[in-house]
């Protein structure tokens, strides 16, 4: 746990990547195997499910600290993550426990779960009394499972590779669902992960999907693409889909269905079950996991609303009518493996060609082919690009039509752009604020917005909230509106501040629907802040018809 | 008889007719120590402790009607006895002790109660009602050991030197400086100061505090090797500014009490954050209110609720001063000299 601690401290306390490669790669070459296998877990991403129901934890480290209950409040208020809230308060201890990560996670950590409260309340003081303060806040946020340090699963992937000798797209591949919730890392995993090359390495690799490939964002006028990007017939041009990122994998008279978290969630969607038949083996698919409308045809874009599929994601049993009343399909656009090989070193036109012909050689529904769009010019496709919003898309993908499929987000062997439309946009006031996390600890920086229930002039209107939004403004921005809040603070509940409103932002989001859970009406999706429209005075905020007139 | 309240100009006495760190100009200021919030321009009189004299003429003119006291020298006005007291704070601060008809308030200005030989140490004085600042005012606010501190700030010092990188360390210019100064170990290599820094550093070796060998970092010349060995303490306005040019390759630290949480220490995009604080602590505030013997206390700037409720569950009076302190509210961002 202390070497475990040591490195999370050497992460944070720098902001270069080389010195975190630096400080990974040393961890690693002195880690025993078995430590280093869950250290591999937690630096990508993995998350053991919640160990401790958080307010177990609180209810005890309360008492530990001597506190009475709105002091530790307070406290977690101004600090912003429960884990470092609680390893301040605790007692602190001047000697740590010497032993592993693994022995820590396996022995101690894991028994936890499903524990009564009483029986984690005897173990826990015990426990912390034996972790230094970076192990307790470590060891916390493992409890918790906030664990979070800035590293980037690449950053992993090229220490373990330089470390091992190996390439560090072969050791991606390797680390593809290590982090799934049914993986248990052990030091076999971690062996295997850093192994030399063998011969029946493809052979091996089960339900393992390749690692997703990702799209940058495109940022610059129409005009300048010619310049940026050539002719669009260098290009493979698609609708951007607004569902669920996933790879269907069939080996083996099998198939597994993976989203971009590199999660299995192949229960979540029986309708593609089917594949397991339909499909030949030594395939997988790369796609975009849709809800369509019941009965279309597929000739028509029946593209539902993102909000259907959150519905059956966020369900733990998936019943008859949910079925039969947001069906999915998968919008094929990618084929990364044909007839058990390989495909991703091949060009993005070849790719789509098999795809092509795949599609048409076998009954897959509910497999549709994601459809190119064609243009002469850029104009021509911006031009088809205004229908997105009518259409349910979210704008278009621009593939280079020689592009292999690379890791992440690597540009080095061909490139992803998605040219998305412009978000949705109002002029809104805020009118509660609470203070966040992570950075943004102690800052008012958290805030709820409204707009009028009437429009201007009307005699009696009030502002109705209807959005959430934390990001979008500068560092300095958050500091200077983090001081009006304070200054104009009218009441506090709990945590959150309300405040005369005087401040007014134009809020982007990409998806507007009734909703019932909101005082509005109205939910809108991805709220962030585009501008502080420090030129508006509240009254020329938007009301609730501007935003009615877009739901149509 | 309250013998201090808060008006539109500061805290005042009323039967002595004098303000205690004015935020407005008046006629009798006096000041608890040197920081901009405390001390300002444009009272016609002042009167603080002798060891902060040459930091108030540095900072306010060398021009300003300047009365001074001894620690512990006691005078009268107005029926009032005043005396100050040490508040460990920073080189001159002081806690104004006011007496008048059997009753004894004191006034702390901002205070810290472990000694750090840059100061005068804090020194508890018996009252019946106490003001105390709360800047650091949560039970999270527990302060690591100074030797433990300044080990870190050496060991990345000299890490940074190995790698032929200059340590750029952002702190304010008066009294962390100085601290920070005294605890170097000025073996590591050579040790450069902002101009900010430099006239304080000889305002406290004036009055006999002992500060390592300093260069101002303006005379040094770009790419001179000296830079890649050298730890430099800056303000942390220079932070982003054209100035940071000179030193070429350098690692960057941040030292306040507010670098404790990881979240405030990630804002300020530092690699480093040190933990040194020239304010009492939780524990310190308690203990220190505690000492007193108080049974009324009034808090000022800082996490105010928060410490007036608590202390108030525990059996005091204890009730909150608005000032223009520091900042009015319970998690300051703007970070004050801390």
């Amino acid at each position: 746990m202390k070497a475990f601690a040591q490195l999370y401290l050497r992460l944070d306390a720098t902001t270069s990547s080389n010195a975190k490669l630096e400080a990974l790669r040393d961890y690693f070459a002195a880690a025993p195997a078995e430590d280093a296998a869950w250290a591999v877990y937690f630096l990508s991403g993995g998350r053991p499910r919640q160990l401790v129901p958080t307010r177990v934890l609180r209810e005890l480290a309360t008492a530990l600290a001597g506190l009475p209950d709105w002091l530790f409040e307070e406290s977690y208020q101004a600090v912003g993550d429960l884990a470092e809230t609680i390893s301040l308060l605790l007692p602190e201890n001047q000697h740590g426990s010497e032993d592993g990560l693994a022995n820590w996670v396996e022995a101690h950590l894991l028994p936890l779960r499903g524990l009564p409260a009483e029986e984690v309340q005897q173990r826990l003081p015990v426990l912390w009394a034996q972790l230094d303060r970076p192990s307790l806040m470590l060891c916390l946020k493992l409890i918790t499972g906030s664990f979070r340090v800035g590293v980037s699963k690449l950053l992993v992937t090229r220490a373990l590779a330089q470390l091992a000798g190996l390439d560090a797209k072969r050791v991606a591949q390797r680390l593809v669902g290590y982090t799934d919730i049914s993986h248990r890392p052990a030091a076999s995993s971690y062996h295997k992960l850093i192994a030399a090359e063998s011969d029946d390495e493809h052979r091996q690799r089960g339900g393992q999907p390749y690692p997703f490939f990702l799209a940058h964002a495109l940022q610059a006028p129409t005009e300048q693409f010619d310049a940026l990007l050539g002719p669009p017939s260098a290009w493979q041009v698609e609708w951007k889909w607004d569902g669920i990122r996933a790879q269907v994998v069939k080996r083996d008279g099998q198939v597994w269905v993976w989203s971009r978290g590199e999660e299995l969630v192949t229960d979540r969607f029986p309708e593609l079950h089917g594949l397991a038949q339909s499909l030949p083996d030594g395939v997988v698919l790369d796609g975009e996991i849709l809800v369509w409308k019941p009965g279309a045809t597929a000739d028509v874009l029946a593209v539902q609303p993102f909000a259907l599929l959150q519905q059956r994601i966020g369900r733990k049993t998936l019943g008859k009518k949910l079925l039969a009343d947001a069906p999915v399909v998968l919008q094929a656009y990618d084929l990364l493996e044909w007839q058990g090989e390989d495909w991703r070193n091949r060009p993005q036109h070849e790719r789509r060609q098999q795809l092509q012909r795949l599609v048409e050689d076998y009954p897959l529904a509910p497999v549709l082919l994601s459809p190119l769009l064609e243009g002469r010019s850029w104009h021509e496709l911006a031009v088809q690009r205004e229908q997105s919003r009518s259409l349910g898309v979210e704008g278009l993908m621009l593939k280079q039509r020689d592009a292999l499929y690379g890791v992440g987000r690597t540009k080095d062997m061909g490139v992803w752009w998605k040219w998305k439309i412009d978000p949705f946009s109002v002029d809104a006031v805020l009118i509660y604020a609470q203070r966040g996390h992570g950075r943004r600890a102690s800052l008012y920086s958290d805030y709820t917005f409204a707009v009028w229930d009437a429009p201007a002039g009307s005699a009696e209107r009030a502002l109705v909230p209807f959005a959430k939004a934390y990001s979008g403004l500068s560092d300095e921005e958050m500091r200077k509106v983090d001081a009006i809040i304070r200054k104009t603070t009218v009441e506090t509940f709990g945590p959150v501040r309300s405040v005369t409103p005087t401040l007014v932002f134009e809020l982007g989001f990409e998806g507007i629907a009734l909703s019932k859970r909101h005082k509005s009406g109205i939910a809108v999706r991805f709220p962030r802040m585009l501008r502080w429209r420090l030129d508006k005075p509240i009254e020329e905020a938007d009301d609730l018809a501007t935003l009615q007139a877009l739901l149509a | 008889m309250d013998l201090v309240i808060a008006r539109p100009e500061g805290l005042y006495c009323p039967p002595g007719d004098f303000y205690i760190d004015p935020w407005r100009p008046v006629a009798r200021a006096v000041i608890t120590h040197g920081h901009g919030d405390h001390a300002r321009r444009g009272n016609a009189h002042y009167l603080t402790a002798a060891p902060g004299a040459g930091i108030l003429r540095s900072r306010l003119g060398q021009d300003i009607d300047l009365q001074t006291l001894a620690y512990g020298e006691r005078i009268h006005h107005h029926g009032v006895t005043l005396s100050l007291h040490p508040a460990g704070h920073v080189l001159g601060s002081a806690q104004v002790r006011l007496e008048h008809e059997g009753e004894v308030w004191v006034a702390s200005g901002d205070y810290k109660v472990e000694p750090d030989g840059t100061c005068a140490p804090f020194e508890p004085v018996r009252c019946h009602t106490f003001i105390t600042e709360s800047t650091f005012g949560l039970p999270i606010y527990r302060w690591p050991s100074q030797a433990e501190v300044f080990a870190g700030v050496n060991t990345w010092w000299r890490a940074n030197g190995d790698q032929g990188k200059a340590s750029v360390l952002f702190c304010y210019a008066f009294g962390k400086a100085q601290r920070i100064l005294h605890g170097l170990d000025s073996d590591i290599g050579p040790i450069l100061v902002h101009g900010a820094v430099e006239p304080l550093n000889l305002v406290y070796r004036e009055a006999g505090v002992y500060l390592p060998q300093t260069l101002y970092a303006g005379d040094v010349p770009r790419n001179d090797p000296l830079m890649r060995q050298a730890i430099v303490l800056a303000p942390p306005s220079a932070a982003g500014s054209s100035w940071m040019r000179r030193f070429g390759d350098y690692s960057d630290a941040f030292a306040s009490g507010w670098m404790l949480l990881r979240g405030t220490r990630r804002r300020r995009g530092v690699d480093r954050g040190f933990v040194l604080s020239d304010h009492a602590d939780w524990p310190g505030l308690l203990w220190a209110i505690e000492q007193t013997g108080a049974e009324r206390v009034m808090v000022t700037h800082g996490s105010v609720n928060v410490l007036v409720r608590y202390l108030n569950e525990r059996g005091l009076d204890a009730r909150a001063f608005v000032t223009e302190y520091g900042e009015e509210d319970d998690a300051p961002t703007t970070e004050p000299e801390a």
